[in-house]
């Protein structure tokens, strides 16, 4: 995990950024996550968008989709960590086989969480991820 | 032949999705043969399939339903654009269901998104199209397994 952003008062904040095609999804994440040390900076609908918002806005943690057109999150993650390996990401995604988790595992996830979810299985998997 | 543990896996996906993202599960009805052409509510997502199995599974829903569970995931717009949105999530989690209990030896389509329109598909020697009924609060939404 990489050390964040310190503020002008001294408190600590690490940058996310949401990474999903679905609307619903992304405004989800935004809405149930709990962080006050999380600041979004950004969200990016394809994996390719992803890239673009990555290099300017450089985030600390990133939700993944894996399912999205032009770049898949497979192939996202291993941009991702190839740009800043200190980076921690989440793979929010409704692929549940275990093939899927163990290859963006293999690419440089942090950690899986399934879809459909609720907010406490949310704020689980981010918490788990940030330790 | 469609076995009824296919079957199960893909009513699972469906009301595991209210169950987990409305925190209301649903029910499921008698499940029957379809005959005649497919009928569809206004909103559609398919997923179709291929290799150890061939044809799709669609999930079809009035407007009506999908803007109460909207309303009970949190969201404010209705929009269209939300209604096929939800309708493609809802195939997606059906789709991620069934990879996991089939492995790869279904091959799974990423989900398309129907507004009105009937999904088209080539009806093969031996196949049969189960419709499910899924109810949901006082909603009933579709179903449709039809592979060979």
């Amino acid at each position: 995990m990489s050390n964040g952003t310190m503020t002008a008062n001294g408190k600590r904040y690490y940058k996310l950024m949401i990474v999903d095609d679905s609307n619903i999804m992304r405004r989800r994440i935004e809405r149930s996550q709990q962080f006050e040390e999380l600041q979004v900076v950004g969200t990016a609908a394809n994996g390719e968008e992803a890239i673009e918002l990555f290099k300017k806005t450089d985030p600390d943690v990133v939700t993944m989709d894996l399912t999205m057109p032009r770049m898949d999150g497979i192939e996202c993650i291993g941009q991702l960590v190839a740009l800043k390996p200190a980076v921690r990401i989440l793979v929010v995604s409704a692929l549940a086989d275990k093939a899927t988790a163990v290859e963006a595992m293999e690419r440089g996830a942090n950690g899986f969480l399934n879809k459909p979810f609720t907010d406490r299985q949310l704020n689980e998997a981010i918490a788990e991820l940030m330790r | 032949m469609l076995y009824e543990q296919e079957l199960k896996t893909f009513v699972e996906g469906t009301t595991n999705f209210f169950e987990v993202a409305a925190q209301q599960p649903a029910s499921i009805g008698s499940p029957y043969l379809m005959e005649g052409s497919p009928s569809v509510h206004e909103y559609t997502g398919v997923i179709k399939i291929s290799g150890k199995r061939e044809g799709v599974v669609y999930f079809t829903a009035p407007k009506a339903m999908l803007t109460v569970l909207l309303m009970k995931m949190q969201e404010n717009d209705f929009s269209h654009e939300t209604m096929r949105d939800l309708v493609g999530e809802v195939a997606n989690t059906i789709s991620g269901n069934a990879r996991r209990d089939f492995g790869r030896d279904f091959v799974i389509s990423v989900p398309s998104v129907l507004s009105g329109e009937k999904p088209e598909f080539p009806q093969k020697p031996g196949q049969r199209s189960f419709i499910i009924p899924i109810n949901w609060r006082s909603h009933s939404a579709k179903l449709v397994v039809s592979l060979t």
